[in-house]
């Protein structure tokens, strides 16, 4: 293909987009907030939001028993649940803000929180 | 006067022809492009979219936006997916990339070519898509993180488009409106 197809202008474009692609891969993939916060929601409600920091355990309650909830070394996870499919056990220890384990028929749900935004929250 | 319905209908312009000739192409390539298996979902050349440069580049911007929207809708129709979430992604897409061709359409064409108009439109077809997921269908914010790859993949199917589109206008330059027999 002869070079003489496309102009200046269309490789500052290309050089531009290249660039903000690798941008978005480097912003939202790779260089992501430190989760810091675990929301602990039960009937849709959230019940408690508890630092990770602090190891820890909790018994959610829903319709069909209790949800167990463990903090560990910055991570969490729904340790046992009563629910058929245990989706939200097999989905493991959660460490990303935003990552969230559902477990639905049991109407309990664990999300994590960014350390951005709440910072100086105060109660 | 009063038409009827034994009246011939008026003749079709060939503008009109063209337009639906192109959309008709354009419906072909979607047809086409279903039948490739893809690795993730959204992942797809978008081939489609050479038809709607090629509309913009010779019979302007309201004519591109004819053809993609009819290629869009007719491409619905024999898919079986007109008004299912894909369809309206579809349609987000469209509007978003028919929005940043007008936009675009502005730019030098002493510096800038199609292919410019391609990658931008490109970007705007993926914001277009981003944005509705985001607002209707993932309330989450967690859309976000599927930016990056579908940038990627956005970014290098606009520019085999837009290569490709350069490329087809190059060995046949405009077709002068040829009237039907």
């Amino acid at each position: 293909m002869r070079l003489a197809l496309f102009k200046a202008g269309d490789l500052l474009i290309a050089t531009l987009l290249a660039a903000s692609c690798f941008g978005s891969f480097y912003f939202l993939w790779y260089q992501r907030g430190q989760a810091s916060h675990v929301l602990l929601y039960q009937h849709g409600q959230l019940v408690k939001r508890w630092p990770l920091r602090l190891d820890s355990q909790f018994a959610l309650h829903g319709p069909l028993g209790a949800t167990l909830v463990e903090i560990r070394q910055g991570r969490a996870r729904i340790a046992a649940d009563p629910s058929p499919r245990q989706y939200c056990v097999q989905q493991g220890w959660l460490s990303r803000p935003g990552s969230t384990a559902l477990c639905l028929p049991n109407r309990t749900a664990i999300t994590l929180e960014g350390d951005s935004g709440h910072d100086s929250l105060a109660f | 006067m009063t038409r009827w319905h034994s009246d011939p209908p008026p003749p079709a312009t060939t503008h009109d022809l063209q337009l639906a000739r192109l959309a008709a192409i354009g419906i072909a390539l979607s047809l086409l492009e279903s039948a490739i298996p893809s690795p993730l979902p959204g992942i797809k050349p978008g081939l489609a979219n050479i038809v709607t440069l090629i509309a913009l580049h010779q019979l302007g911007w309201r004519a591109a936006a004819w053809v993609s929207l009819l290629r869009i809708v007719g491409a619905g129709v024999l898919l079986g997916s007109l008004f299912t979430p894909g369809f309206w992604l579809s349609l987000a897409g469209g509007t978003g990339s028919l929005l940043m061709l007008g936009l675009a359409s502005g730019l030098q064409a002493r510096y800038f070519s199609l292919l410019s108009h391609s990658m931008l439109a490109g970007m705007a077809h993926l914001a277009g898509q981003l944005l509705l997921a985001r607002l209707w269908l993932i309330p989450h914010d967690g859309v976000w993180q599927l930016l990056p790859p579908l940038m990627l993949s956005s970014l290098l199917a606009s520019m085999a488009t837009g290569l490709l589109t350069l490329k087809l206008l190059e060995q046949h330059p405009p077709c002068q409106v040829k009237p039907l027999p």
